[in-house]
């Protein structure tokens, strides 16, 4: 380093750092800022030019300010001027005050970019490293346009000293992570992958990194950088500990290096070449034989560089996941860690313990130490450490440990960290499902996990469960006996009563015949839970009430008076009070086959991807869940759910995660999918069905429904025959609109073409709404309306289908009453 | 309700903590230093809320007094306190600075038991405070039982903030109308907002129990007065009366009254007290005129030519005028030129600081300044900060004038003539700027 000649330490910024350091409050530290500003301004205005010393005194003085949170806008070309000085240290603070303040302006880069490269392509090695320095702090585009091509130049030139090809080959590296287009190595491959040969370890060192993120990138290119990185470890492992001098780091040869050539190989598949892999597999051995040496020294920095190694042989060794031998050893080397007293080492021991699991040379290997894991989820006092057990615990869950695993999961979760519960909960749902091997074990789990940990078990959990309690015919009433019990504890978790009220709602009959649980008991059951539940859980239970109404006609006086109660039927949420009324004027009115109808069993949901999964997957990020485990999950997925081929009915349960998702599915939310008609909007269905029918007649079984339907919306319409103006919207926007808003809907048809806009006069006069776009015949008129008469309202639907040739029309009218239907007709053939 | 109250030195070190409430937790004090005291930026909010916990502050030199709350509170109500936390702790000990709390601060706790039982603001009134927290200690004056009873009779009494039994040979009234004017006018001399905040702050010296009335010019009374005819002539009082947009009062005065009949009537603490305060926006007396002339010559120059003229009866003389213009922010030279008082550049407040130490009303005074410019690449326009003003008049810039004070003491025999009473005017200068 040139010697410096003037004031080494600046006095001048010395006593300003001081006197900011000793300013009482923060207004005091302004003032002493301006104060240096000003002078430094005035100083930079002066006449005068001013010397290096001072000039690099006054640049340092602004970098301070500017790094104690104050805006510099001044001085940038006094630190460009700087870089053209001869001194080391001006030059240095030159770089510093580039490499901090300056960003992409364009008058000051193209100066900048001239000094270094006058700095580059000086002889001066201290200057080249300054300049490659600059270039990789500031690392911005420009920069790596200007020096893209020239940096490769310099790594690889045989005079180039070894300090700057360090430097060089970090620069590049941080030039390619920018701008990856702009490095172009091209003709420089070979010559940059022969850096692995370099005499010099420090080179070597700098290069793999380059290597490394380039090969990433491009494997095939720097295929050719396998067997010498094998050559290279293998003569590091093999050295004796006092061979690389400098590079040995307390008896471990070159830990850095090593580390990262292992590294490197891992961008690569085992290599092909027998000499090259037996070397190979040859060092593996070696490093797995060092482990298991006695240290050499106590030093806790000793063990440290020796496991690091280790840990990345391993890490290669489960990437080329090809060689048995070295996976259980690798295995077993893991499990002596696993009762290692540095918590670190028990923590990569069981990170590495997870890859292991999912291949299959090992997982039998790393199942021997089951144990030891259960152990550590129990008694770790680390929670990030006891958080890899547990994620290793689900690694190597298999069939033949499955019901140990999840029961001692289960037992952890009472105890485990908050943070750390909903995915505990998400695990042990998955491995319940995954695994279960008999379906009540698998309902008594999944319960109990609501039971210990309910405020963490998300809806996909037990959306789940009641997916597969409805698919699985067998499980169906040993799943309403459990809910049963289950729910007579004094306090049970909300989502308790949600499973709870679905599987009574629609197997509770399976239970009903034990005077224990007669149908009474378990409505008193499901009732005492009611009033503590939120409003999406009430309309649930509202919805299982109405479900017992059908299954129990018995219990049919005993939830009217409840739905009837004024704490129902006006209770102030406007969905809680809907649901009362439509159930209660339902379960009035209509006859017990429409009911039964109306309230069928949920069909079986179809197949698809666990929920659960999904949402574990998307908690941990890809590749948190192995592709084996994914495989494993399909496989057994299938089985469990009993076969693909029911379905076809698509209900919202699972998919629309709304608290609407529904029993009934009779009103409530978004119509789920266009494409499939789901019970979920059983409106559709009925418009759709009337649409098609050409001879304006609705089939006996769509017209109960129908009519049904029709009673409801009569009775909300406290006020009507007001027409809704729902021209415009489409099919499924108007049903949603009467499920929102209570409004009267009345269909109504046909009539002569050229008259057409009589016809809506006429039809608009009666007051009723012109529905478009409804029937597939643009020629047909449909609309909707309320009658309202003294004593009720009468929804009507209608339709009149014009035939011009026959200069006929035929008109529709479908209503809840036939006096009103028939006097409707009456009145509409006068009109026409 | 306020859960504690904190005081930091400059540094962030707690020097006075005082927990109420049990929802205020160790780490409020941390939190309230971390966010606020060491903040990266400046905190300029008074309210600052931190996890669900709102800190009110206030600043007095180097001191931070902060009441912390986890309710939702009053803010208005936390803040009046602390400034009569401040005007407590000034009676008892002066300034308010680290040393005085230091050497003070079993006074201090004892004080904030006093003041404040279970966050709720008690009695703050420095003289009531007086006669039951001393400094000398029990020891040096000795209480007698009748002493203590009378001291609890008339702190939880009816009128809690004088004691009975005062006596003076001298009966005698100081008041004061001190006001801030606050403006800011446009460079062509447009006034885009003003408005006068004052208070009338009163030193009775007076025996026995008197009952006070203080009559002032406002309008409302001033009208009422005009429509019964018993005073002149309406033109003349009505550019007399000033119209108050609102006020607040002591506690002494008996708000009903004011409300029926808008007469301020009351019976005085002893000592020194604030009485009113109030707000004017009308027809306010502007004391000086700023007329800014700011000329750029090319990038790297600037002329600043600015005159103050004094717009009041030229027998009145305003004092500690300073006029502040700012510079912007890559000066790198200036040269001033001023006919009165002296003109300097501050360096550390990016500022030319013009002061004079005496003016006559309808004068004028001018400054010319060359302002050099570092040229710098940054491409932001200087924003002209307003050249803003400091000074002191001695009349009432809102028009406010005392009509009368009246005392009346039944029982002793001392008339209102008999009181000797001092009335003053203060006017001095809020945020007065002109933008340039």
């Amino acid at each position: 380093m040139p010697a410096v000649s003037k004031g080494d330490g600046m006095r001048g910024l010395a006593v300003f750092i001081s006197d900011i350091r000793n300013c009482k409050s923060k207004e005091a530290e302004i003032k002493r800022i301006n104060k240096e500003l000003a002078n430094i301004r005035s100083k930079f205005k002066g006449d005068k030019a001013l010397d290096g010393y001072s000039k690099k005194k006054y640049v340092c003085k602004l970098l301070f300010i500017f790094l104690l949170g104050h805006d510099i806008d001044f001085g940038h070309m006094e630190a460009v001027n700087l870089l053209s000085s001869n001194k080391y240290t001006e030059k240095q603070i030159g770089y510093l005050f580039i490499s901090v303040l300056v960003n992409s302006n364009s008058e000051l880069i193209r100066l900048i970019n001239n000094a270094i490269k006058n700095d580059l392509s000086s002889r001066n090695p201290t200057f080249m490293c300054l300049a490659l320095h600059c270039i990789a702090n500031v690392g911005s585009r420009e920069m790596a346009e200007a020096f893209a091509g020239e940096i490769p130049r310099i790594l690889v030139a045989g005079d180039t000293m070894d300090s700057v090809k360090q430097s060089a080959a970090l620069c590049l590296l941080r030039l390619y992570k920018t701008s990856p287009d702009l490095v172009l190595m091209g003709e420089w491959t070979s010559r940059v992958v022969h850096l692995l040969n370099d005499q010099h370890m420090g080179v070597v060192t700098a290069a793999i990194s380059l290597i490394t993120c380039l090969s990433q990138k491009n494997p095939d290119e720097f295929k050719t950088c396998v067997s010498l990185a094998v050559s290279r470890l293998s003569r590091i492992v093999s050295s004796a500990s006092t061979d690389l001098q400098d590079y040995t780091y307390y008896f471990v040869p070159a830990p850095w290096l090593s580390c990262k050539l292992l590294r490197l190989l891992q961008c690569y598949p085992p290599p092909e070449d027998g000499a090259v892999k037996g070397r190979l597999v040859e060092c593996l051995e070696t490093i797995l034989n060092k482990a298991q040496e006695p240290p050499k020294s106590k030093k806790v920095q000793h063990s440290n560089a020796k496991n690091a190694i280790l840990f990345e042989a391993i890490s290669l060794i489960i990437h080329y996941d090809s060689e048995p031998n070295l996976l259980v050893r690798a295995c077993n080397q893991l499990g002596q860690f696993l009762q290692h007293r540095e918590t670190n080492l028990r923590y990569l021991a069981l990170e590495s313990m997870c890859t292991l699991a999912s291949s299959e040379f090992s997982h039998e290997a790393v199942k021997t130490h089951i144990e030891t894991v259960i152990n550590a989820l129990k008694t770790e006092r680390d929670v990030s450490v006891r958080q890899r057990a547990a994620d290793l615990l689900y690694a190597m869950c298999d069939r033949s440990n499955a019901k140990q695993i999840v029961a001692e999961m289960l037992s952890y979760l009472e105890t485990a960290d908050y943070s750390i519960r909903e995915e505990m909960v998400l695990k042990v749902a998955i491995l319940a499902e995954k695994y279960a091997v008999d379906y009540s074990w698998y309902v008594d789990t999944i319960l109990n996990l609501i039971r210990i940990a309910g405020d963490y078990v998300s809806e996909e959990v037990w959306y789940r469960v009641i997916q597969i309690v409805i698919n699985r015919d067998d499980v169906q009433g040993y799943a309403a006996k459990t809910v049963f019990e289950a729910l007579q504890a004094p306090a049970c978790h909300e989502n308790m009563v949600k499973v709870g009220g679905y599987i009574l709602g629609e197997f509770g009959n399976l239970i009903a015949g034990d005077p224990r649980s007669s149908p009474l008991v378990q409505f008193n059951l499901l009732h005492s839970k009611f009033h503590l539940c939120s409003v999406p859980t009430r309309a649930l239970l509202l919805s299982a009430y109405i479900k017992f109404i059908n299954l129990f006609p018995e219990t049919k006086s005993t939830i009217q008076e409840v739905l009837r109660s004024d704490s129902q039927i006006r209770n102030s949420d406007v969905e809680l009070q809907q649901r009362a009324v439509e159930y209660l004027k339902l379960s009035s009115i209509a006859s017990t086959d429409v009911l039964a109808t109306v309230l069928e069993e949920m069909p079986p949901f179809p197949e698809r991807e666990s929920s659960i999964l999904a949402k574990l997957k998307k908690k941990k990020g890809p590749g948190a869940v192995s592709v084996n485990e994914l495989e494993e999950g399909k496989r057994e997925g299938g089985e469990l759910n009993g076969g693909g081929e029911r379905g076809g009915d698509s209900s919202a349960i699972a998919s629309t995660p709304s608290p609407s998702a529904d029993l009934l599915g009779l009103r409530t939310g978004p119509p789920v999918t266009a494409a499939a008609p789901s019970t979920g909007s059983l409106l559709v269905d009925v418009f759709s069905e009337a649409g098609v029918n050409d001879d304006g007649f609705l089939s006996t079984q769509v017209s109960k429904i129908y009519n049904t339907v029709l009673v409801v919306f009569g009775y909300f319409n406290k006020k009507i025959l007001h027409i809704v103006p729902l021209n415009d919207l489409s099919e499924r926007e108007l049903v949603t609109i009467n499920e929102q808003t209570p409004q009267g809907v009345f269909v109504m048809a046909p009539f002569l073409k050229m008259f057409r806009a009589l016809t809506c006069t006429i039809l608009l006069g009666l007051g009723m709404a012109l529905l478009e776009n409804v029937d597939p015949n643009p020629e047909n008129f449909v609309c909707a309306g309320v009658i309202q008469t003294k004593a009720q309202q009468v929804g009507s639907l209608l339709r009149l289908e014009p035939n011009a040739q026959a200069q006929m029309y035929r008109l529709t009218v479908r209503s809840s009453k036939d006096t009103v239907s028939k006097r409707l007709c009456e009145l509409l053939a006068e009109q026409f | 309700m306020i859960g504690g109250l904190f005081i930091y030195n400059h540094k962030g070190e707690v020097l006075i903590s005082r927990v109420y409430r049990d929802d205020i937790g160790r780490n409020a004090v941390d939190a309230f230093r971390v966010n606020v005291i060491h903040a990266r930026q400046q905190v300029r909010s008074p309210v600052t809320n931190i996890a669900r916990t709102s800190f009110f502050h206030v600043k007095r030199s180097n001191i931070w007094l902060a009441a912390v709350t986890k309710q939702n509170v009053n803010a208005a109500m936390v803040f009046e306190f602390l400034y009569k936390m401040c005007d407590v702790m000034t009676a008892y000990f002066g300034k308010i600075s680290e040393e005085n709390i230091k050497n003070n601060f079993v006074l201090i706790y004892e004080l904030l038991d006093e003041i404040l039982d279970f966050g709720y603001p008690q009695n703050s009134e420095t003289g009531a405070l007086k006669t039951f927290i001393t400094q000398q200690g029990i020891k040096g004056q000795p209480q007698t039982k009748e002493e203590q009873s009378q001291i609890t009779s008339q702190v939880t009494g009816q009128i809690g903030w004088r004691r009975e039994g005062i006596k003076y040979r001298r009966n005698e009234l100081f008041l004061d109308v001190l006001e801030s004017v606050n403006l800011l006018m446009s460079p062509q001399g447009q006034v885009l907002s003003a408005h006068v905040s004052g208070r009338v702050m009163m030193k009775s010296y007076l025996s026995g129990m008197p009952e006070c009335k203080f009559g002032m010019n406002d309008k409302i009374v001033i009208d009422k007065q005009g429509k019964g005819g018993t005073t002149d002539d309406p033109g003349k009082s009505g550019k007399q009366s000033i119209a108050i947009d609102d006020c607040t009062f002591h506690q002494c005065v008996r708000l009903s009254k004011f409300d029926s009949e808008r007469s301020i009537s009351f019976i005085p603490p002893d000592g020194e007290y604030e009485l009113m305060r109030y707000r004017t926006t009308k027809d306010i007396i502007l004391p000086f005129r700023v007329i800014p002339l700011v000329r750029e010559v090319g990038r790297t120059k600037l002329e600043v030519k600015v005159v103050i003229k004094s717009n009041f009866k030229p027998s009145l003389l305003a004092q500690k005028i300073e006029v502040r213009i700012p510079t912007p922010l890559n000066t790198s030279g200036v040269q001033v030129i001023c006919m009165k008082g002296k003109a300097k550049y501050k360096a550390s407040e990016n500022a030319i600081v013009w002061k004079i130490k005496r003016m006559a009303g309808m004068k004028e005074s001018q400054i010319s300044a060359e302002i050099e410019l570092l040229p710098t690449n940054d491409k932001k326009k200087w924003a002209r900060p307003p050249i803003s003003m400091n000074f002191e008049v001695p009349f009432a810039p809102s028009g406010l004038k005392v009509r009368y004070l009246k005392v009346f003491e039944s029982k002793l025999n001392y008339s209102d003539h008999d009181v000797i009473k001092w009335v003053r005017y203060i006017g001095r200068s809020g945020i007065y700027e002109t933008r340039c």
